[in-house]
């Protein structure tokens, strides 16, 4: 897992240094997050989005990152329950966080397919009036029937429309955030007026999707527009990340499949007009810490066998050989006989970036003949992410020289344990990256746009088409 | 009747209720930074308001130019405000129309998380065709359906919050499970503008039903008003209009099988305090010319001095037109000062005003007990 963070190379010593972007995940509805541990806390008190909140700002990252899901998981038609359940409203906590924080950014994932961009527009202008500037928006656009049948249209959008719904609402939203101008707000006792003339703009948008018209009620916000995250992996989803996103919080983070990532999609800048600065590729990382390299290796271990118990095994092989496999032993062999092909949406309401269930399962029969693997080994052994793990210099070393080395512009950090997973990598890997010189000392902007260096939202933009 | 609780709640605005306020705010070009509703929600929680009422709706500004124009989502400014102000209610309103009752739902209810317990809404329903335009999904429909409508809103957004029970989180370690499956429930709702299947992706808030506002001027809005509100907002011109209307709400809900001591009648009051009667009177005369038109809001309009706005509210409650009201001040901060620093103090000795909550909760300021969960003991699927 850490050999390929170790191959990055350093960077060019000409060019000054590429400084670090870091974004707190809130531990997620996955098998990532563990709770079996005893210092596991609440996913839902608001004292648990505090002290992650506040550990995060007090390592000077650029933003809290909350992901979503509109619908609970089900695995065989079941509410899956092994995995933490139960997550907050996006925005109501967001902007709570805001009253408890003073420059971190506050990213929140929110769906295209099932909100309506009037509404969103000014939920996303809110809370950035109400951070001071500090908004961003992961716009992720699974259009499922199942999570369809929690509103109103049901499952109404096709997959092949999801980003055309997804750039529709941007481009609306772009509008709202545009409607009032800058200074509209004039406010003069002398002229007695309060809008300078003419200074709101009407609306009118008429698209495959929207058709949609009137007047924003919502001033221009501090960052005029809230920043956009993007995290959908299709070519589809390059391309709309390329055209309408600021950062792209992408999955890619084996050193050269994120070097590739990285480089395909700077490349499509250039056909949207737009720089390379423009846009910062942000993949989430999992992270194991350890005073010795053998210590961290050994934690990570512990950690893994946390994430992947017995029944929670059972469940990944079912989810791949597509039927109850309930009756096996996770800690004996993996199953001679070949998987059900009908029934490959066992497990629903979770994002799925594999389709081919019938290799995957020759490739894991494989691998556990090959290490002579039981079922858990073998789920251990396939389903880990790569994490960053290591002692606080080796984990800062790594990080450094993904970003030097244009394989990432920073790392969006998933602890797997809720609120403190993020303590000991602020109070011990943030000095160090800043003694490399990699990573800010203090803020010295306001808005999350400064913390990302992205340009200021640009006071009109036409409306796209 | 004069052994009733009095509830007072304020509605919060940028610079005031009175459409010229902006005038008399100091920091006029910055209306919507998040201290003007922190320092305004810290004033009416150190006077143990009730809660703050956050107005709301999707209409567009009206374009009149000397007015002030532009408001912030409800929602977002209540939870803004919760873990500062401490103690206080938050009643954002959230329109029953346009919004899906599955966001509104899990909104409330987190809500209800960031403040630990002081959570509610006020169901409204969006009746102009200029919103029905921002969404562009559907014509403005007539009152009957709208509130037919709303109450299947407000049917789901209760049934969501009860779709986790209490200790569906169990950590069970032996047999791997963070949750007991048995304990959450789809909620299978089938109406005529929504299906929704549930449960919520958010666990049962920490009041279990955070409180059901409801508006009751309009007659369309007295059945839902009746069977799902336990605050119900009017907005009376004088004490016997306010008298007949409460009547008639109280009414309702028992014919609805509901206990009327149990649902509060506030009424809204829009308030401009000076030292004498003829500085208030003055003052909104002045704010009336920078307007360029006499204001008329729709509810009684009181200007006067603080001691003389104690008595009114002494008056109407004693009388029974009212189980309290719902305060707008004309110009903020001023008029909210002057009511929490010279008004509530005499309403504590005249009226039995709180001087502390009673708890830690909406519900306990308002005298609910925390209600039993509608699916406890029924079996999933
Ligand atoms: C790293 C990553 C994180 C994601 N997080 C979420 C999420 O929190 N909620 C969600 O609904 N979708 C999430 N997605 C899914 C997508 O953003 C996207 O909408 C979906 O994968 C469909 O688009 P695609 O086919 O381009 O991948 C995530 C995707 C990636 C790669």
């Amino acid at each position: 897992m850490t050999e390929s963070f170790q191959n990055a190379q350093s960077s060019d010593r000409t060019r000054p240094r590429k400084q670090i972007h870091l974004g707190a995940h809130f531990p997620g509805v996955n098998n990532t997050t563990v709770w079996s541990d005893p210092d596991s806390g609440s996913q839902i008190e608001f004292s648990s989005f505090v002290h992650l909140a506040q550990t995060a700002e007090r390592g000077l990252f650029d933003f809290f990152f909350l992901a979503e899901g509109l619908r609970l998981r089900e695995h065989r038609g079941r509410i899956h329950d092994l995995d933490v359940v139960g997550r907050p409203d996006t925005f109501t906590v967001l902007n709570a966080l805001a009253a408890v924080t003073d420059r971190l950014g506050l990213a929140g994932t929110v769906n295209t397919t099932f909100n309506e961009p009037y509404e969103l527009a000014r939920q996303f202008a809110s809370l950035d009036h109400l951070s001071g500037g500090r908004a961003a928006w992961n716009a992720v656009t699974s259009p499922d029937a199942f999570t369809g049948e929690n509103f109103r249209r049901g499952g109404y959008l096709e997959r092949e429309r999801r980003y055309e719904r997804a750039a529709e609402i941007i481009a609306v939203a772009r509008l709202l955030w545009d409607a009032w101008a800058p200074d509209a707000v004039e406010a003069d006792p002398a002229t007695g007026r309060f809008l300078r003339e003419g200074a709101v703009e009407a609306f009118a948008y008429l698209g495959a999707q929207f058709d949609v018209s009137g007047t924003f009620n919502v001033p221009r916000s501090p960052q005029g527009h809230p920043v956009i995250f993007q995290a959908g992996d299709s070519d589809q989803g390059r391309e709309f990340g390329a055209s309408h996103a600021d950062v792209i919080f992408s999955r890619h983070t084996e050193h050269a499949d994120a070097k590739a990532f990285y480089a395909d999609v700077k490349d499509r800048l250039g056909r949207h007009g737009r720089e390379e600065r423009d846009l910062l590729i942000m993949p989430g990382v999992s992270f194991v810490l350890g005073d010795t390299e053998a210590e961290a290796r050994e934690n990570a271990e512990e950690v893994r066998r946390k994430q992947v118990g017995p029944q929670t095994a059972i469940a990944f092989l079912e989810q791949v050989w597509g039927q109850d496999l309930s009756h096996l032993d996770p800690d004996g062999p993996v199953p001679e006989f070949d998987p059900e092909t009908a029934d490959v949406h066992i497990t629903r309401g979770r994002v799925r970036h594999q389709q081919d269930q019938s290799s995957i399962a020759q490739r894991w029969k494989a691998i556990a003949d090959a290490k002579e693997l039981s079922i858990r080994e073998l789920v251990i052994e396939t389903t880990a992410r790569l994490q960053l793990v290591g002692t606080p210099a080796s984990v800062a070393a790594q990080i450094d020289d993904y970003v030097q080395g244009d394989a990432v512009d920073g790392f969006i950090l998933v602890p797997h344990l809720t609120p403190g997973g993020l303590d000991r990598f602020v109070d011990e890997v943030v000095p160090i990256l800043q003694e490399r010189g990699s990573f800010r000392t203090e803020y010295t902007g306001t808005t999350l746009r400064d913390h990302l260096g992205l340009a200021p939202a640009p006071t009109k933009r036409g409306t796209p088409q | 009747m004069t052994d009733r609780d009095l509830h007072l709640g304020v509605a919060l605005a940028p610079a005031g209720h009175h459409p010229a306020a902006w005038r008399l705010t100091e920091d006029r070009t910055r209306l919507w930074n998040p201290g003007t509703y922190a320092a305004q929600a810290k004033t009416a929680a150190a006077a143990r308001l009730d809660f703050i009422a956050v107005d709301d709706s999707f209409a567009p500004p009206s374009g009149l130019v000397r007015e002030t124009q532009g408001t912030l989502d409800a929602v977002a400014i209540s939870a803004r405000v919760a873990p500062v102000a401490a103690g206080i209610g938050l009643l954002p309103t959230v329109t029953t129309t346009h919004t899906e009752p599955f966001h509104t739902s899990k909104a409330i209810a987190t809500l209800d998380y960031v403040s630990s317990g002081r959570a509610g809404w006020e169901a409204k329903v969006s009746d102009t065709a200029a919103e029905a335009d921002h969404f562009g999904r559907k014509a403005v429909a007539e009152p009957e359906e709208l509130y037919a409508e709303a109450e299947d809103a407000v049917e789901v957004v209760a049934r969501l919050w009860d779709s986790w029970e209490d200790d569906a989180v169990i950590r069970d370690l032996p047999t791997g499970r963070y949750i007991d499956r048995g304990r959450l429930h789809y909620i299978d709702f089938e109406g005529p503008h929504f299906s929704v299947k549930g449960p919520s992706i958010t666990p049962r808030p920490p009041q279990g039903q955070p409180l059901v506002a409801v508006r009751a001027d309009a007659d369309a809005a007295l059945g839902l008003a009746a069977r799902r509100a336990d605050i119900v907002r009017i907005a009376p011109g004088n004490p016997d209009a306010a008298h007949t209307r409460r009547a008639a709400v109280r009414r309702a809900v028992a014919d609805a099988g509901r206990d009327p001591d149990r649902v509060a009648v506030l009424a809204d009051l829009v308030v401009h305090l000076a030292d004498t009667d003829a500085e208030a009177r003055k003052g909104l005369e002045g704010l009336d010319r920078a307007a360029g038109r006499p204001w008329r809001p729709n509810a009684a309009l009181f200007a006067g001095t603080p001691e003389a706005l104690a008595d009114l509210i002494g008056r109407w409650h004693r009388d029974g037109a009212a189980d309290g009201f719902t305060i707008l001040p004309a110009a903020l901060p001023s008029d909210l000062d002057a009511f929490a620093n010279r008004t509530v103090p005499i309403l504590r000795e005249s009226a039995g005003f709180r001087r502390e909550y009673p708890g830690a909760t909406l519900r306990d300021t308002f005298g609910l007990d925390r209600p039993a969960n509608r699916y406890a003991g029924t079996v999933t699927r």
